[in-house]
């Protein structure tokens, strides 16, 4: 069974309209997915018999059997490795690094096989890999469980990137990741993780590499993604009371990259910036700035401004209110690109 | 009946052997040395066809041809000894010294000299026989293997896989982790492990400090072996025994093959500073095809008929070779972008574009 069959995310019926958590969102489509394809396999450190740390898998040892949902010793290089060599014999593995910082030991094997191996095969062969990874901070862990490492991956031809804002988009963008013939780094929103949401698992929300619209407005757009789209949508609230209408894009996918939405909205705003939580230099913001200015200079009215952390290690967590990018920050960025000629 | 670890820590280091450097069979009796004379022949046609290969691709080094070569000259029993006994359907994880595996698979010297040509990366087209790209990150393929052989049990498949890897490897971390996968999770796994006695210029004995790199087997709890990988007949014997209990739920093996690297670590590499010529002349004593001649003389296996079959066939893979590499095309500068999705993305269209119009502009220019 070489041959890698690749289909769509297959509809779950009856029909089902309900608001869990994103944790529940994603078990669901952890659940649906192995209900749909017997192919896809889940597997990482805590996952079985627990059911994970965040209880993201709870059960689906149980339903699906050891065979297709399996604890592994510590070794998240092994988590990944073994992901290669199964895709290639025509699995579909979801691996699940427990936290962020642990992604680090891994990073050889995502780096310079699952993300190289069909380019090195000459298209060959499809590394059909959904690692999962519960990411960013926020919930005030212990250090090493509240990194942005978003830019890692997107500095790697071959991988894609995405990550979800909402429990429906947990759901639907985690079906497109393990219907995706290449490998895709699902990096969920740890603090966004009990917040709940209308989940329709009927109807697929826009495929990877679309971004959305969150909320329309008339002055600056504010690109963000993950989960910092609530944090964007509050902070708009507080703009309209001064006056100032945000456009709040929804990147969802980081590669691909939907950047048509990004500059249809620049386009109409004049203004832009970006929020995430990593670090500035050389975070995804550098490369929305640049891109931005390389493409819509004479549609602006203002220089793109970041609203980001800052280059410093991820802070213990009794500082982390003040060194993550909340409302204010933002708005200092937005009140910055109203004042300015 | 591989070499147990026992509990009391007891390991037998002394490698299998069958055939004795003079070519005189060994009092081994745990394994058989008994093969159809046309096996027999078949495993002599393939070291000498690996080596003439090998020599080929040196030379091709040599003239321009090739970008950089690593041969195995020396390792051609551990390499051919291994892959013979093994199904087509078995997989095979390579590090990227092991032509003699590439051509008992029936790998064309053209498939793998795309890599050393530096025409494309890990080799054409070895998928299609069940074997991996090369792998240069070293060990990293180790991992590959277990999750393949995890794949077959999930399959319901009775294939193997072997991971090559080779001394230095067994200092890595994937390495490390393969083995405690593989042994954790009952996987049907071969790690052959070519000890070659140096990997670039540090020797063995600066890459462990246990007695044998057999012994590691003992921690991991699975099987291992230590077998002359200079004997190919001792290889295919141990190979073939692995293979077996993999193949009927015994797990993970472990081997070392004892051999030695003959020539430098790459053509860009002077070995010269860091080993004695009086080595190489030691080993160059234990010569594998020498050996595996005389034993088979002494069978009365090899003629004269033999010996032109053989080096007949490994003049027109030399000839095969020459004719694919010399002044080949490169291959379209766009198979780069159209390669690395399934379908390409907007953003590498772009840049895929934007190549293409300045090629067009210089070549106008």
């Amino acid at each position: 069974m070489t041959q890698i069959v690749e289909r769509p995310p297959e509809r779950t019926a009856p029909a089902a309209t309900t608001e869990p958590t994103m944790v529940a969102a994603i078990n669901r489509a952890l659940r649906d997915a192995m209900a749909a394809d017997e192919r896809v396999v889940v597997f990482g450190e805590d996952v079985a018999t627990l059911g994970g740390v965040f209880r993201v898998t709870d059960g689906l040892a149980e339903t699906f059997g050891e065979q297709r949902c399996f604890d592994t010793p510590l070794a998240e290089s092994a988590i990944i490795g073994i992901a290669v060599g199964m895709a290639l014999r025509g699995l579909v593995p979801v691996p699940e690094i427990q936290f962020d910082g642990f992604s680090y030991p891994a990073f050889d094997q995502i780096v310079s096989h699952l993300a190289k191996y069909r380019m090195r095969t000459h298209g060959e062969v499809s590394m059909p890999v959904t690692v999962r990874i519960p990411s960013f901070g926020g919930i005030g862990a212990v250090e090493h469980h509240s990194e942005s490492t978003e830019t890692y991956w997107l500095h790697t031809a071959g991988l894609k990137v995405v990550t979800p804002a909402t429990p429906a988009d947990a759901y639907w963008l985690l079906r497109h990741a393990i219907a995706d013939p290449d490998p895709v780094l699902f990096l969920e929103p740890k603090r966004r993780y009990w917040t709940r949401g209308v989940v329709d698992t009927a109807t697929p929300a826009p495929a990877i590499g679309a971004a959305l619209v969150r909320r329309p407005g008339r002055d600056v757009t504010v690109v963000t993604y993950g989960p910092l789209v609530d944090t964007a949508l509050s902070a708009a609230g507080l703009a309209a009371d001064r006056g100032w209408e945000l456009e709040v894009v929804d990147l969802r996918s980081l590669n691909p990259l939907d950047f048509d939405t990004v500059a249809d909205s620049v386009r109409r705003t004049g203004r832009a910036v970006v929020l995430h939580e990593g670090p500035r230099t050389l975070g995804f913001g550098a490369e929305l700035a640049a891109r931005i200015s390389e493409e819509l200079f004479y549609d602006l009215e203002a220089p793109v401004l970041r609203a980001t952390g800052f280059d410093t290690p991820y802070p213990p967590a009794r500082l982390e209110r003040l060194w993550l990018p909340g409302p204010d920050r933002l708005l200092d960025c937005v009140e910055r690109a109203m004042r300015l000629p | 009946m591989a070499v147990q670890p026992d509990p009391a820590g007891g390991f037998d280091p002394e490698p299998v052997r069958l055939v004795a450097p003079d070519g005189a069979p060994t009092a081994e009796t745990r394994y058989g040395r008994e093969l159809p004379p046309e096996t027999l022949a078949w495993l002599y046609e393939l070291m000498v066809a690996t080596r003439e290969l090998d020599t080929e691709f040196v030379n091709l080094q040599r003239q321009g041809e090739l970008a950089l070569y690593a041969s195995c000259r020396g390792q051609e029993a551990a390499q051919v000894g291994a892959a013979a006994p093994l199904r087509k359907t078995d997989w095979l994880f390579p590090q990227y010294r092991e032509l003699g595996a590439f051509l008992t698979r029936g790998i064309s010297g053209a498939q793998m000299s795309a890599v050393w040509r530096g025409s494309w990366h890990g080799g054409l087209g070895f998928t299609g026989k069940c074997v991996a790209p090369i792998a240069i990150p070293i060990a990293t393929q180790t991992l590959h293997a277990v999750g393949a052989a995890m794949a077959a049990q999930r399959l319901g498949e009775d294939s193997v896989t072997v991971a090559f890897l080779g001394d230095g490897a067994t200092s890595e971390g994937d390495a490390h982790e393969a083995l405690n996968f593989a042994a954790v999770f009952g996987a049907p796994c071969v790690f052959w492990v070519q000890n070659n006695q140096w990997a670039i210029s540090v020797p063995v004995r600066h890459q462990h400090a246990a007695p044998t790199l057999a012994h590691r087997g003992i921690g991991y709890g699975i099987p291992a072996v230590r077998v002359d990988g200079n004997d190919v007949l001792a290889c295919f014997a141990v190979m073939a025994e692995a293979a077996r209990r993999a193949r009927t739920g015994g797990g993970p093996t472990l081997v070392e093959a004892v051999t030695y690297r003959m020539g430098p670590h790459t053509t860009s590499d002077d070995p010269t500073r860091y080993r004695s010529e009086r080595e190489l002349q030691e080993w160059a004593a234990r010569d594998p095809i020498d050996r595996y001649r005389r034993y088979l003389r002494g069978l009365g296996v090899w003629t004269e008929r033999l010996e032109q079959r053989a080096t007949g066939r490994a003049a027109r893979l030399r000839a095969e070779v020459r004719a694919a590499v010399v002044d080949a095309p490169d291959p379209p500068v766009t198979d780069l972008f159209d390669t690395v999705y399934r379908d390409i993305t907007g953003e590498l269209v772009r840049q895929r574009d934007a190549l293409v119009a300045e090629l067009a502009k210089e070549a106008r220019a």
